[in-house]
């Protein structure tokens, strides 16, 4: 009976499709049903799948004949898989992008290894978090500090070889949900903390022997899940967050502007539709509570890291205003060692400077937060590019950019382990 | 009323079923609700120093300098880019600003410049003037070392031969996609995109912005009978500091002698919303 409905989908011209010829697409399944669904589809003969393996872990790609592509996505579209459209140059893709796809699949089939070299859906980052604790169960343990918005789970990786109240490293990525590497570098740093330690390698032991870290990879996992799965593939640049504030056409709070300090002033928009909307009142919204009230009640933090992207800039507080911490010359000295170690990898360069003269005022952001809690090694990256590819960093550059920003992350750890 | 007449001007005028990106726009304005309070323009960041602006002597680093550094290079890129040169800012190594007794501010600048095309290929050394007038967009003299001598000609004028005249006229979408891929034939037309979108960043640049091109959303070739490609953008734009993405759609034309020209350009509301620029954005824009 399925089969016949979706054979008959597929009979289906109902209109013209605007873009003539063959498409190829490329289809994300995100879960076990869109597998199912997916497999099925293989039955179809008028589909060419161009992907031998059906995995989450791999996109899957289909060339869909021209009069089918309106009744296809529609399809898609209904059954919630994501998928984009590859360009209109079938011929030459196809032989190029048939062998790398083999290339893949073979490898992640013979390995069974979390791919790194790739962007990672929600779940898969979730279902890889557990896979980290279950095989580094000695020194990670994962902790739910709270719900999003729209009730997904946040999950900190807890880094930590006992004992309790020590001083402690806060690492945090994804605040703003289109900055995607910063997401890819926290899973790839959290894999090499966990290995680093694993393997004795130098300085890793020697901090987590006195400190506990804790990453927090998905700060906002709402707007993480919507740039990915969002029909509009304009919403690739969601920022914000998903909640739902006093304009019903307009979504979303910024959350580095929703921290208590100096909420309400210059900084900031107080307008719902705004990319930095504050939002109504400081610590407002829900995944912000959730990070603020878990550092309060728990572990002694020394030191706040913050990831995103892009623009290449490595800053200190503060982000609303001009006016210089009392630790700024300390702070700006660690930075341009940061920036330093982080340069010897691949020549990266980043520029170190507070936020408000790096990018501009900006107010309700973390890092002041928790530089104004006592938390004096307060840090955000801005990671790669400086705007080539802005925040549709190709995924080849994940393992680069995790590399080189370890680097520095290393360095501050280490530095402020040395401090205590 | 703006989305209305998008409304009716699309179910008359177009095919039944849109790309993409019209669709959604459609859907945006469909369930307009016209009376609200919202304004999306460019958010003018009311900063602390606003009353006063950076002056004298900048740290190289900070964000005057480097914003003025970008709008020098939309006007370099306005005036040499092409599908394999489009600058990029390296590094700011001295700026100074100061007030025009006449009004508005100018900034004299040192910094040095890769060619995003030809990743690879050295640094250009280049100083600037760029004067942001009270009203109207910045202007700018330059002058690189070397920038002459950059020279693709033959790759441009194969790549013009090999697209000119088209059996159906190249289309493509999202380039590059959400996960920041795109085919190696459609690098030179995503260089184009950022010249062209170069003419329409240099008119929207202030102190108060910085803009980036994020996305090629749609491209679509028109055929012509000259020795030019013509094409049709929508980009997607960035402005740093407000972290807006704004959308346009233009019309551009690009040969290795003429260079490129953008024969028509248009904001394109995300919301409905959405208040165009101050500027008057429909006209051609002229080079």
């Amino acid at each position: 009976m399925k089969l016949y409905l979706y054979q008959a989908i597929f009979t289906l011209l109902v209109c013209e499709g605007l873009i003539k010829g063959d498409q190829v697409f490329r289809i994300h399944a995100e879960t076990e049903d869109h597998l199912e669904v997916l497999n099925k589809l293989k039955g179809n003969r008028e589909l060419d799948f161009w992907t031998d393996g059906i995995s989450t872990a791999l996109p899957v790609d289909i060339r869909v004949p021209h009069a089918s592509l309106y009744a296809v996505k529609k399809f898609l579209n209904g059954k919630k898989i994501p998928f984009t459209v590859m360009i209109n140059n079938v011929q030459e893709l196809l032989d190029k992008e048939k062998a790398e796809m083999r290339k893949n699949a073979a490898m992640e089939s013979s390995s069974k290894i979390f791919n790194f070299t790739t962007y990672h859906t929600l779940d898969e980052i979730y279902s890889w978090m557990d896979t980290l604790v279950a095989a580094h169960s000695n020194v990670v343990s994962k902790v739910d500090i709270g719900k999003s918005y729209e009730n997904r789970p946040m999950y900190v990786l807890k880094f930590s070889t006992g004992g309790a109240g020590k001083p402690a490293i806060w690492i945090d990525a994804g605040i703003h949900a289109r900055e995607w590497i910063s997401h890819a570098t926290a899973v790839w740093i959290a894999n090499q903390i966990a290995t680093d330690f694993a393997s004795k390698r130098a300085p890793v032991p020697k901090i987590l022997g006195v400190m506990d870290i804790y990453m927090l990879i998905v700060a906002n996992p709402d707007g993480y899940v919507f740039s990915h799965t969002s029909p509009n593939e304009l919403y690739r640049f969601w920022r914000k967050n998903r909640s739902v504030t006093s304009n019903p056409k307009c979504r979303g709070v910024d959350i580095n502007r929703n921290w208590d300090a100096e909420f309400g002033t210059p900084g900031a928009s107080d307008d719902p539709c705004a990319e930095d909307y504050r939002g109504p009142s400081a610590n407002s919204e829900i995944e912000v509570k959730n990070m603020a009230n878990f550092i309060v009640n728990n572990a002694n933090f020394k030191s706040f890291i913050t990831l995103h992207s892009f623009k290449q800039l490595l800053m200190y507080p503060y982000g609303y205003t001009g006016k210089d911490t009392p630790d700024k010359s300390e702070l700006h000295s660690v930075a341009l060692s940061a920036a330093n170690a982080l340069k010897s990898w691949h020549g990266t360069v980043y520029q170190v400077g507070s936020i408000f003269s790096t990018i501009e005022q900006a107010s309700g952001a973390s890092i002041d937060w928790a530089y104004n809690r006592g938390i004096k090694y307060s840090y955000a990256f801005e990671l790669r590019d400086t705007g080539t590819y802005g925040f549709l960093l190709p995924a080849d550059q994940i393992v680069s950019t995790s590399r080189e920003t370890w680097l520095a992350i290393k360095y501050i750890m280490n530095y402020v382990c040395d401090k205590l | 009323m703006f989305c209305f007449v998008l409304l009716v001007f699309s179910l008359f005028q177009l095919t039944p079923a849109l790309p993409v990106y019209q669709k959604h726009l459609l859907s945006c304005c469909e369930s307009a609700d016209l009376v609200n309070n919202c304004l999306n323009t460019i958010k003018e960041s009311e900063t602390e120093a606003d009353a006063e602006m950076a002056t004298g002597d900048l740290e190289p680093t900070h964000f005057p300098a480097r914003r003025a550094a970008k709008v020098a290079l939309h006007y370099i890129n306005t005036q040499h880019g092409s599908p394999f040169k489009v600058f990029g800012l390296q590094t700011v190594h001295k700026a100074r600003a100061e007030a025009v007794e006449t009004g508005g501010r100018k900034y004299n600048l040192d910094f040095s410049v890769i060619n995003w095309a030809n990743e690879g290929s050295g640094l250009l050394s280049c100083t600037a003037e760029v004067f942001f007038p009270q009203n109207g967009p910045p202007e700018v003299q330059y002058n690189c070392d070397g920038l002459q001598k950059v020279n693709f000609t033959s790759e441009e004028t194969d790549f013009l031969q090999k697209y000119r005249e088209p059996e159906s006229p190249l289309t493509a979408q999202y380039i590059p996609d959400s996960y920041g891929n795109m085919t190696d034939e459609m690098k030179p037309f995503w260089h184009l995109a950022r010249v062209a979108a170069s003419f329409i960043m240099l008119r929207e640049s202030s102190e108060k912005t910085e803009l980036n091109m994020a996305q090629v959303a749609n491209i679509t070739q028109q055929v012509t009978h000259e020795n030019e490609l013509k094409l049709n953008y929508y980009v997607l734009l960035h402005d740093m500091p407000s972290q807006e993405i704004i959308h346009w759609k233009l019309l551009m034309s690009w040969s290795p002698d003429g260079g490129v020209r953008v024969l028509n350009s248009e904001w394109q509301p995300k919301c409905p919303h959405d208040v165009p620029p101050n500027d008057n954005n429909t006209e051609p824009v002229s080079n």
